[in-house]
């Protein structure tokens, strides 16, 4: 156990976040550098894009406290990269994120394989504070900075085939080592129907907090589906494909009678495991009650009308 | 000296961990997890004395067993503290909802409720009162550390490697005990 006693140290001689972030900003600028001057890009751009200039603050907001960046960044559950929750943090720096590129393919009018530089280019990056439920039964408040999937998909041109958005996290070993057992069948993959996949507080995000997402938070584009539990919220996405069939996801594949495919949070639907009905908001002792669709079913639920959602869980 | 203290060892750990804030995000979690954790180890430490006990020289180890025993229930007692406290703050129709409904806590449950009666008939005038009745009862450590272990992999999501380790451990300290 981590177990450090020194005296000698007080509060004063703790690095401030600020220059410790600084520091980490450095040695990623630096890293890009390296690789720019490799591969032969412009470090700047990929900066300027994958980072966070001009982005607009309290696009959507919450009146509730924000769950503290410390938490945010050590606590949660990303395979990968290990399947405790503080391991993702640990391992993080394996994931190497430059170059980055995303496979758009299926039933779209523009397929083709994309720079990260050239998706995000054309997207104005907005503040929008989040719940985050997870199946788990625990949850954070997150201010994550991204732009809406559904400006995304307009770009590519869905065809009328196109009912489900699929997606997938990068399959690599060597950079996610948790893919090097299989605990899950990999790659990671998860899936929307086009019309949740539309819906206006459905993002990708490419930052929290200020900053560009931590490798452990999913670096560098995941998606957001607030309304759902976070396992939905695919991390490191390589691949968006859309399909005329519902597609498979993971964790629903693993176990179907515990992780449906729409996963809406549910305080009705109980879990095997963990109790729906409640959830520890983390940073509190007590859990509080969880609320149908995580609190934003005035937005989403007649997406699903006449659906029973004790059956489609 | 008091060598039940060292039992008390993991429990300081925590308490410590509580009061400087370093169990992680989820402290929680972290309790409920621990205690169930230090009360498999003891129960499995338990079960170990008796191979353990015929190499040469150990012997002595059997004056350790009771010990044992009685740590891992107490862990376990606590265990179930913490869940009944945090996970349902006494909320008792949410709790008795909890055991029918989730196998896992229905199991690690029926464990506990095999383990009272032992920890409640440790005492030497029990054992007294009881004779030869009182290792036919004592037997039932059997069962609940099945189940404890079930409890274990029931909880588990995907990642089976550590239920698995546990699993064999018990299966070597029962296995022994079947072909000797």
């Amino acid at each position: 156990m981590p177990f450090r006693w020194n005296p000698e140290l007080g509060p004063e001689d703790v690095t401030p976040e600020a220059m410790f972030q600084e520091r980490r900003r450095f040695l990623r600028a630096a890293a890009v550098a390296t690789a720019g001057a490799v591969l032969g890009w412009d470090p700047d751009a990929v900066q300027a894009e994958g980072g966070l200039a001009g982005v607009r603050k309290g696009a959507v907001t919450l009146d509730e406290k924000l769950t503290p960046v410390r938490e945010v960044t050590s606590y949660g559950n990303f395979y990968e990269l290990g399947t405790g929750k503080e391991d993702p943090a640990k391992l993080a720096d394996r994931l190497v994120t430059y170059p980055w590129s995303v496979r758009i393919d299926g039933e779209v009018e523009q397929p083709g394989v994309v720079s990260l530089e050239d998706l995000l280019k054309p997207h104005p990056l907005e503040e929008r504070v989040y719940r985050m439920r997870c199946v788990e039964g625990w949850s954070m408040v997150i201010p994550w900075i991204g732009f809406p999937l559904g400006d995304l998909l307009k770009r590519f041109v869905p065809t009328p085939k196109g009912r489900y958005v699929a997606f997938e996290t990068l399959h690599d070993p060597q950079r996610l080592p948790g893919q090097a057992r299989e605990v899950l069948r990999w790659p990671y993959r998860e899936g929307l129907r086009l019309d949740e996949a539309m819906h206006p507080l459905t993002i990708l995000a490419v930052g929290l907090y200020d900053r560009v997402l931590p490798n452990q938070n999913g670096v560098p584009l995941r998606l957001v589906v607030p309304w759902k539990y976070g396992f939905k919220s695919i991390k490191s996405i390589v691949r968006i494909s859309l399909t005329e069939q519902q597609p498979v996801t993971s964790w629903n594949q693993h176990a179907p009678d515990e992780y449906g495919f729409f996963a809406n949070v549910n305080p009705e639907v109980p879990h095997p495991r963990w109790e729906q009905r409640q959830e520890r908001r983390i940073g509190e002792w007590l859990r509080r009650d969880t609320l149908p669709f995580n609190g934003y079913g005035e937005q989403v639920a007649g997406l699903y009308a006449g659906m029973d959602l004790t059956r489609f869980f | 000296m008091a060598r039940w203290l060292i039992g008390l060892l993991p429990l300081v750990w925590l308490g410590f961990g509580v009061w400087q804030n370093t169990l992680g995000a989820n402290p929680v979690e972290r309790m409920i997890r621990y205690s169930g954790d230090w009360g498999l180890w003891w129960l499995l430490a338990t079960l170990a004395i008796a191979p353990l006990r015929r190499l040469p020289g150990c012997a002595g180890l059997i004056r350790l067993r009771r010990l044992f025993g009685l740590l891992g229930f107490g862990y376990a007692a606590l265990h179930v503290v913490f869940f009944i406290t945090f996970e349902h703050f006494f909320s008792w129709s949410a709790l008795f909802r909890d055991i029918l409904k989730r196998p896992f806590i229905t199991i690690g449950l029926l464990a506990f409720l095999l383990l009272l009666p032992l920890a409640v008939t440790s005492t030497p005038s029990w054992m007294r009162r009881l004779g030869p009745q009182w290792g036919r009862l004592h037997r039932l450590v059997y069962p609940a550390s099945v189940l404890v272990v079930l409890h274990y992999f029931l909880m588990v999501k995907a990642d089976y490697r550590l239920p698995i380790l546990h699993a064999v451990i018990l299966g070597g300290l029962l296995g022994w005990r079947g072909v000797r």
